[in-house]
């Protein structure tokens, strides 16, 4: 076996795991209060019983499975279950939330050794199960109705991106209702305001770097401002596929997860750029209208590959 | 006996007649299954008519002929008589825009026009979403149904497209494609007449209709003499 | 080694799919139902059995240099006796499995039984083994086929078990395969070593 030491310093910085967890998981509560806002109580009951079932989930395999002292509060649990919570419609039935914490923190992250060792972000393997497992259920999102007190009993319209694959040239909502998040769609991916604020505090923070989120959403300007400039009746333009589907939300809370994510800078932004290209493609090619999660997923196999042709540079080498 | 060396002559007898054994069992498993093979054929085939048409009392193998689709293809029709008058048809449609590619499905049409029933043949759609068309188009619930529907006023079309058929739940691909066949099958049997197979006087392009007499006559022959295998 | 021992050596010690991980392609291809699974499990068995028997009496009429094309050729044609038996008497099976059939000549568990024990052994222990071998796949792939019809479909065999929306469709699609295929050696590997 192959073992990586990054290259020298080595100073502590006073991070732990649960610091960065518990920075990541603040970072998110405008987005969360976004959420609240456009779908009331269907975005308090997915979150909640998407965090409650990962955090049992990982109680149980920790203790039962693994049989060592279960590690709950890191936070790491949290994240991922208010992640895949953010990735779910807030009219999904209970019974598929928990399926999908079950294999977000089971599949996606204990069989492959527990925190640190998994090669696919958890709450993404969870939310691509779902998807192709359920994906009626997964493809009817919530129209946004203020302080909502409806659980599953919800009108339903098309995303953003929905809208455009039909191509019936149905309405888009208006960029103020994008940026504030008056859509439909997954519970944390609508209001995007909320979440470039959470971008600002996690780079406050230095809990990440500027180099995913950027080169994703750069490389996806571009690409779809070519193709706008190509044929502008039958691509969108650059700025909607900016502020629509699950983009922002991706690349700002998903992308950046570190265990998943390559070590230098330079490769970060060799995996940004592929999510870029990846989610363009899907998009504009693709079956599916969105391809966020399958970019993230599929760039999430090439981080190690990526990460051992570009080292981090040693301390004063060249 | 001690095992044979490799040598050139040795090598090719071993190796010729071994071929020559297999080529032996296989011609006569062939001619064994040659026939319930074709007659297991003709018989799913004739269940899915008989699926799909009224009562009949000839041989709508036997009876079988081509006919036009308005985007110049040809679909074979299998008139279904009665007492030798026509009481509907049978039309094998096919399109290649199903999600997973090619889709054929068998639908029954009255003398008037009306969609009797329809069956699936074959189709490679994924399962639980696209393969639920077998059942969907001909369940009776909001306005999935296609059943009893006339195509004379035109074209059916998913909701999404301004139609009023309702498509199948995160499947609208596969939905627009099914409906495609059907409309493609009526286009090939609108042009016709249903119990002849005479192409009836339309506006169907003049080349087209010859080209597709061309066919129906060899094509005629071909099930007829399947057919008489079969007897 | 004794008759018995070769045909149960297949069924778990050396299963050609959990423990021996050959053949993975008609293994994750075939089982999308408890049936389908089943079904090619027994055609590859009674190939494997013939094509095992045959080879074991011709062992010392095929020159070593091509012993590789003639086993083909042995194979080859029982997979054509099985594929146009079941196009003539089951066209309904042959209709969900019709294009996985061909594919038992490329099976790797079938050259390479021929090859490392019929080609060396009596008729007799080389049908015991083709029956193990053979045993052991078809148990493999009705065991995951069920799986995944179970928690695909929520039906056992067609019997429907629990409501099908409630069944997750991933595990009838391709990716499925992998996970149950993946999560099955793992379960057989810890009673293996238990």
């Amino acid at each position: 076996m192959n073992l990586y030491v990054s290259p020298s310093p080595h100073i502590h910085s006073g991070d732990s795991i649960s610091k960065n967890m518990y920075g990541v998981l603040i970072a998110l509560i405008p987005a969360f209060l976004v959420s609240l806002y456009f779908f009331g109580l269907g975005a308090l009951v997915v979150t909640l019983v998407s965090v409650a079932s990962c955090l049992l989930f990982e109680f149980l395999i920790q203790k039962f499975l693994m049989k060592k002292e279960p590690t709950l509060w890191d936070g790491s649990a949290i994240l991922t279950g208010v992640l895949l919570a953010f990735n779910l419609p807030s009219n999904l039935p209970v019974w598929i939330i928990v399926i999908g914490a079950l294999v977000a923190i089971g599949i996606g992250k204990m069989s492959f050794g527990g925190l640190g060792n998994n090669i696919f972000n958890p709450a993404l393997v969870g939310r691509i199960f779902l998807l192709i497992s359920f994906p009626a259920q997964m493809t009817t999102w919530p129209v946004p109705e203020v302080m909502s007190m409806n659980y599953t009993d919800v009108e339903t319209g098309a995303t953003i991106l929905t809208l455009i694959k039909d191509g019936t040239g149905a309405e888009l909502p208006s960029y103020v209702q994008m940026l504030t998040g008056d859509r439909a769609g997954s519970l944390g991916e609508v209001g995007a305001i909320a979440l470039v604020l959470g971008l600002l505090f996690m780079l406050w923070r230095k809990i990440i770097t500027w180099h995913i989120p950027v080169s994703i959403l750069a490389t996806v300007a571009a690409f779809t401002g070519i193709m706008y400039a190509v044929d502008p009746t039958q691509y969108a333009n650059p700025l909607v596929h900016l502020l629509s589907g699950g983009l922002l939300l991706g690349a700002i809370f998903m992308a950046t997860d570190y265990v998943t994510s390559p070590l230098s800078k330079a490769g970060m932004i060799v995996y940004g750029i592929g999510i870029g290209l990846l989610t363009s493609v899907i998009r504009l090619w693709g079956s599916y209208p969105e391809g966020m999660s399958f970019a993230i997923f599929i760039m999430n196999a090439f981080t190690p590959l990526i990460n051992s042709y570009i080292k981090p540079k040693h301390f004063g080498g060249n | 006996m001690a095992k044979l060396k490799s040598t050139l002559p040795n090598m090719l007898l071993s190796l010729t007649l071994i071929c020559l054994f297999a080529a032996g069992v296989l011609a006569t498993v062939n001619m064994q299954t040659a026939g319930p093979i074709a007659a297991a054929k003709a018989a799913a085939l004739e269940n899915a008519i008989k699926e799909v048409t009224p009562e009949f009392d000839n041989s709508p193998l036997a009876d079988a002929y081509r006919a036009v689709t308005s985007d110049g293809d040809s679909l074979v029709i299998y008139p279904a008589l009665k007492g030798g008058e026509p009481v509907g048809v049978a039309v094998e449609s096919f399109t290649m825009n199903g999600f997973s590619g090619e889709i054929r499905v068998i639908v029954g049409f009255d003398t008037e026009g009306k969609i009797l029933n329809y069956s699936v043949l074959q189709h490679a759609e994924t399962p639980g979403l696209g393969s639920k068309m077998q059942e969907w188009f001909r369940t009776d619930k909001n306005r999935q149904s296609v059943i009893g529907r006339s195509l004379a006023a035109g074209n059916l079309t998913v909701a999404k497209d301004g139609g009023d058929v309702d498509a199948i739940t995160a499947s609208t691909i596969t939905s627009r494609a099914f409906l495609q066949t059907l409309n493609r099958a009526y286009s090939a049997y609108k042009g016709t007449d249903a119990g002849t197979g005479a192409t009836a006087a339309t506006d169907a392009v003049t080349e087209a209709t010859e080209a597709a007499e061309a066919t129906e006559t060899t094509e005629t022959t071909e099930s007829t003499e399947k057919g008489g295998e079969n007897e | 080694m004794s008759n018995l021992k070769t045909l149960t050596n297949g069924i778990l010690k050396e299963n050609p799919v959990f423990v021996l991980l050959l053949g993975m392609c008609p293994t994750l291809g075939t089982t999308s139902s408890a049936i389908n699974g089943m079904s090619m499990g027994l055609a590859t068995m009674f190939v494997l059995i013939c094509s095992n028997a045959v080879i074991s009496l011709l062992k010392n009429l095929i020159p070593d240099q091509v012993r590789i094309p003639a086993y083909i050729v042995v194979i080859a044609t029982f997979v054509t006796v099985v594929q146009m038996c079941m196009e003539a008497f089951v066209p309904a099976l042959y209709a969900s499995l019709g294009l996985f059939i061909p594919l038992i000549v490329v099976n790797c568990i079938v050259l390479g039984r021929a090859e490392a024990f019929a080609a060396k052994n009596k008729v007799l222990p080389s049908i015991f083994d083709g029956i193990g071998i053979g045993l052991g796949f078809t148990l493999a792939l009705t065991l995951l086929g069920a799986t995944r019809e179970f928690l695909g479909t929520g039906k056992l065999f067609s019997l429907t078990l629990m409501p099908e929306e409630y069944g997750s469709l991933i595990f009838v699609l391709a990716p499925g395969a992998f996970i149950a295929l993946g999560y099955l050696i793992a379960i057989v590997n810890k009673l293996r070593k238990a």
